[in-house]
């Protein structure tokens, strides 16, 4: 590329380009706004991600058990199971609305794609808020569960690593999940994804039942496992309850690892071609 | 996945092309130095495939570094798809396009270091308030807050919404948004700025105050591209125009040439009652007359007399059984030369 020299009286844009340098700066800077926006809807992102789970776990984790329909030990597979629906809609949402707004009628993210980053930056960008809110997600779910629920037999907190992994890679899963959603929809159909998309990952991401219990019925059992959300869910499992029944961790690490790589594939594709026209 | 449903708008091809060494002034060069002799653009496009929205059919532009250069053109002439491959916002099908020394196929992010870029309509980030629009924008440039919050006050305060420096961007009129988006464009000092259809939607305060906002940043020596649709505002602030239609180049030049390669005479515009092809044969031995076309219903005739040869055109209208409904005059002027070389108006 051509020498760059300077324009009279802006050093910066005077200096030569170094891309590496310029890069990370502008990424920060594109977190920082995102952080800062993301902030002070702080009140709203909650209601949004946690109602749903906390409703269920009062249902499920505290009504029904009292009213005798459901064993104590239920709760056990819900905690887990829940902690990782939280994160994934967490991060799903927070990825794909604004950017549905953005690319239907907002033109908002315009500015940012006039920043000198390379596009594909920006869309990983995204990728990260996204796990951010994935992850603060499933740290609100999980002590309310606990105060909720009482006593949790089988918990244990002492499988870190693990609870790591799991939460970081399912939030990535899913943040690209939500990249691939938003660069793809258009406003009108937001709702269609929730039905589409959305509501059968919940119901069939063995987030309320362990996979194992589903050896009840093999297709069922065999079908799910195109759902990410299971392995989420049977990761929490692992690193949660790992005395219950439960998928082993490094299957459950694997199967994320390669449904993160179609998504970012296909979400950094999508993106790029809304981005650019 | 739903890509059926999008409309194939690009298969725009467009060769742009700036070459040009970087600013004339080197380091140490005196501010307010003459203009640089720098950025030029040249596009060219090719076709699209039968199916496709060709946007642009051939383009090649070069502009001078320091120019106030313009594309005027009637809606979906190709004027946004240019400014669009120019700023990378747009990929080209085919050709090349060279932004103040950078390929904006090849170098995006080095061209768009070097660029501001104003929308045609204004697209704030709404989640932010009227100076952080500023602060992250220059942020994004890897300008420090200190600065860029500085830098930030003294736009706000040139383009007189300093005031409004705190309110969300909602609060703003489309006139001061639009100023905003100027002020964006400016915040991390581009050697070049493009603005698309500036004052759309401005009322004419407004449209006025804008311009000379433009002069001024012209003045200081800046490349300025701008797309638009009205005669005057290319007339007024314009160095050279380009004016384009259907993604073809028609006519380059400094809008006083271009005045002066109208048509003769004063254009005198005829509605008529049905098809004005069989009038048009019938006015052209009317004396003073130079050229006459017809479209649908619109005749069109160039006279040397002004309107002083209006009744005898109605008289021959009327004895090949037509009758007129309505009469425009205008002067030679750009808009002249646009209808001559479109068979089109401009708006």
């Amino acid at each position: 590329m051509s020498a760059t020299t300077a324009t009279r009286s802006d050093p910066i844009i005077g200096t030569p380009v170094d891309r590496t340098v310029r890069a990370s700066t502008v990424f920060i800077a594109l977190l920082r706004r995102d952080v800062r926006v993301a902030r002070r809807e702080l009140p709203y992102f909650l209601v949004r991600t946690v109602m749903q789970p906390i409703m269920f776990i009062v249902v499920f984790g505290y009504l029904l058990p009292r009213m005798g329909f459901v064993r104590g030990s239920y709760s056990a597979a819900l905690v887990p199971g829940v902690l990782a629906l939280s994160l994934a809609l967490a991060a799903v949402q927070s990825v794909t609305l604004p950017m549905v707004q953005d690319f239907g009628w907002s033109h908002e993210i315009e500015d940012r794609l006039l920043a000198p980053i390379p596009i594909p930056l920006i869309a990983a960008e995204k990728i990260v808020m996204g796990v951010l809110q994935g992850v603060i997600a499933a740290i609100v779910v999980l002590p309310v569960a606990r105060v909720i629920m009482g006593p949790i037999p089988g918990l244990t907190l002492a499988h870190t690593g693990a609870l790591v992994v799991v939460t970081v890679v399912g939030a990535s899963t899913f943040s690209a999940l939500g990249l691939l959603i938003g660069s793809v929809i258009r406003p009108e159909q937001i709702g269609l994804m929730f039905s589409i998309i959305i509501a059968p990952m919940i119901f069939f991401g063995c987030a309320y039942y362990p996979w194992r219990g589903l050896d009840v019925v093999p297709v069922v059992q065999y079908a799910v496992l195109i759902n990410p959300l299971v392995y989420v869910a049977e990761g929490m499992r692992g690193a949660l309850t790992p005395d219950l029944p439960h998928m082993s961790l490094a299957v459950v690490t694997g199967a994320q690892l390669v449904i993160l790589t179609v998504f970012c594939t296909l979400g950094m594709r999508s993106f790029m071609r809304r981005a650019v026209g | 996945m739903t890509q059926g449903l999008r409309k194939v708008y690009p298969a725009p091809s467009s060769r742009g092309r700036r070459d040009g060494a970087p600013p004339g002034r080197g380091p140490g060069g005196p501010p307010g130095a003459p203009r640089r002799n720098d950025a030029a653009a040249r596009g060219r496009s090719g076709h699209g495939d039968s199916n496709d929205i060709v946007a642009l059919v051939g383009l090649d532009l070069e502009i001078r570094g320091g120019e106030f250069f313009g594309l005027l053109g009637p809606n979906g002439a190709g004027k946004t798809t240019t400014i669009g491959i120019l700023t990378t916002r747009v990929r080209a099908t085919a050709g090349r396009g060279v932004v103040a020394g950078a390929d904006v196929g090849v170098e995006a992010v080095a061209v768009r270091q070097r660029i501001g870029v104003v929308p045609q309509r204004p697209n704030p980030d709404r989640s932010l308030s009227v100076l952080d629009n500023l602060v992250f924008h220059a942020a994004y440039f890897g300008i420090p807050r200190g600065r860029a919050t500085a830098r930030a006050h003294a736009l706000l305060e040139q383009f007189e919404i300093d005031a409004r420096a705190d309110a969300k961007v909602d609060e703003l009129s489309g006139g001061q948004q639009q100023r905003l988006m100027i002020a964006r464009a400016l915040i991390h000092e581009p050697r070049v700025i493009f603005l698309d259809e500036p004052t759309v939607g401005l009322d004419p305060q407004a449209r006025r105050s804008l311009w000379d906002i433009l002069r001024d940043l012209h003045a200081q020596g800046r490349t300025i591209v701008m797309t638009t649709h009205y005669m005057e505002e290319a007339d007024r602030l314009c160095e050279r125009l380009a004016i384009v239609d259907e993604g073809r180049l028609l006519a380059l030049d400094t809008p006083a040439a271009l005045r002066a390669r109208a048509p003769g005479g004063t254009l005198v515009e005829l509605m008529l009652d049905g098809d004005a092809g069989p009038a048009a044969a019938l006015v052209q031995t009317v004396p003073y007359v130079t050229d006459v076309s017809a479209r649908d219903g619109v005749l069109r005739v160039y006279s040397e007399r002004g309107g002083q040869i209006i009744p005898a055109l109605i008289d021959r209208i009327q004895s090949g059984g037509r009758s007129v409904t309505n009469i425009n005059l205008a002067a030679p002027s750009l808009e002249t030369l646009f209808l001559s070389l479109t068979g089109k108006k401009l708006d």
